[in-house]
């Protein structure tokens, strides 16, 4: 799929002859070449979770977090650029923050979505700034229920179900599609995930990765948190012996 | 007790420091507080009344708040000026939490924050016009503090703010032992709000306790307090008023 931009692609407000701004193309790649997260909806929440790629041994586990909260309600898993990333999740932190003294009320998932999805936007529209080189998936409770949405680095956000973003988010889309998520908790949903996340784990390519995971439900009291330790493990578990019958058959 | 300084800035829609940006007087106010640190963690006390002046305006004001997991806030003194306290109390809490790294603001923390706003405001002349009460406990160690509107600040095993340092903390001074059990803690807070109840003008008979421990902070359903006025002097009360006219 690669497309030589040749003259067209210096610069983010250059279009090319075929309607194409290469510059917010070649910002996605940063994004696709990252480790992927994922994130579903299910019946009474969301479960969002990161494939952690471990650059170094001597890292901490627990370190360099990919998933931050927003504001109670909600959270962001970020895939690409990592300082990138945080600049992202802190201007959502001050819109949602904004929000709520303005109008006394915990800020609403779209309202937020678009907020950061015209700031990332913002980005594309001037020569002087480069855009983002990060994916967000933002995942939220509010009084319309669960919602999931998702901000690419073109400013783009689109409401999903389920969505990924990263170097397995091929892979990773085709598993979700496999899941019943109307039907399933939020406990379920993150032994899913974790499952998904193991699966298009290569291997041979990534050495180490750690998995992060969060959830916003029912049992979390609609807060956004890390999932808690023993579920973590459950689904680390399950998720590992997945594997192995499916390297078995 | 007015708090003007005699200088004139002029019109207060044009220039930003002119006088009405300044708190100059206090218009709905909260009476006493009263807070013992007792065996298990810190009780605190206070009436629902929010007077207007002279007037006993409102009588569902909840004076005292849980901060975060460790703290509770009680506050006397303007109530506007407390809800704008909470506001940011509210922020510091948010962002926190949002850490996500298993660490929570204790109350020692939470209480050198209110001193640091409490006495800048101070210095800028536009005090917030609160005494606030900070109790809590955290990793087993109570704490319980106090800050004024002038930035006065300080920690003991029991505090009180307005008329309940006069009133209360005498008998607290009297009465207060470190290993007083949660019944007696009780009793002794309601033996001090009973006499703030008889003398100070501005309290009424709606109250709530709130205890802290390592488990966290409960606010009681508020109550009211039994009192006594069969005093034989109150039978004839004008008995010993017998004018010339």
């Amino acid at each position: 799929m690669s497309s030589i931009g040749t003259g067209y692609d210096l610069s983010v407000t250059t279009f090319s002859p075929d309607g194409r701004v290469f510059q917010i193309e070649y910002a996605s790649k940063a994004v696709d070449n990252s480790g992927t997260a994922v994130g579903i909806k299910c019946r009474d929440g969301i479960v969002m979770g990161v494939e952690k790629l471990i650059a170094s041994k001597m890292m901490l586990p627990g370190s360099n977090r990919r998933i931050h909260s927003v504001y109670r309600h909600a959270g962001m898993a970020v895939a690409g650029l990592a300082a990138d990333g945080r600049q992202i999740v802190a201007r959502a932190k001050s819109e949602a923050r904004s929000y709520e003294s303005v109008y006394g009320d915990a800020v609403p998932v779209k309202e937020l979505s678009e907020r950061v999805a015209s700031y990332v936007h913002l980005c594309t529209l001037y020569w002087w700034l480069r855009p983002f080189g990060c994916g967000v998936i933002l995942g939220g409770y509010d009084r319309d229920g669960p919602q999931l949405y998702m901000i690419e680095p073109s400013g783009i956000s689109y409401k999903y179900f389920g969505a990924a973003i990263g170097k397995g988010k091929q892979a990773a889309k085709t598993e979700i599609e496999k899941l019943k998520l109307s039907e399933m908790t939020c406990r379920e949903g993150v032994i899913e995930v974790a499952k998904i996340i193991y699966k298009l784990h290569d291997e041979a390519k990534d050495k180490a990765f750690e998995l992060e995971m969060s959830w916003i439900c029912e049992e979390s009291k609609r807060e956004h948190q890390k999932v808690p330790e023993d579920l973590l493990e459950e689904a680390k578990t399950a998720a590992k012996t997945a594997l192995e019958e499916m390297d078995a058959d | 007790m007015t708090f003007t300084i005699p200088i004139d800035n002029g019109d207060a829609l044009k220039n930003a420091e002119a006088d009405s940006q300044r708190t100059l007087y206090p218009y709905v106010t909260g009476t006493s507080i009263v807070a013992i640190k007792y065996k298990d963690g810190v009780l605190m006390a206070s009436d629902m009344g929010g007077s207007y002046g002279s007037t006993l305006r409102y009588k569902n004001i909840e004076r005292m708040q849980a901060i975060g997991k460790h703290s509770l806030l009680g506050a006397s003194g303007e109530i506007s000026d407390f809800q704008e306290i909470l506001r940011y109390l509210d922020e510091l809490v948010l962002n926190d939490n949002m850490w996500d790294d298993g660490n929570s603001l204790g109350p020692k923390e939470v209480h050198n924050y209110l001193t640091r706003v409490m006495y800048n405001r101070r210095n800028k002349f536009n005090p917030l016009w609160n005494t606030l009460v900070l109790g809590g406990v955290k990793n087993g160690e109570s704490y319980l503090g106090m800050v004024s509107m002038i930035g006065v600040s300080f920690e003991d095993n029991h505090v009180a703010t307005g008329f309940g340092n006069h009133l209360a903390r005498p008998i607290l001074r009297d009465e207060w032992r470190a290993d007083l059990s949660f019944e007696e803690g009780v009793k002794l807070l309601e033996k001090c709000m009973r006499v703030l109840l008889y003398r100070d003008r501005s309290a009424i008979n709606k109250l709530q306790i709130a205890k802290i421990t390592e488990e966290g902070v409960t606010v009681s359903q508020p109550y009211s307090l039994k009192t006594f006025w069969e005093f034989s002097a109150f039978h004839n009360p004008t008995a010993g008023a017998q004018g010339s006219w």
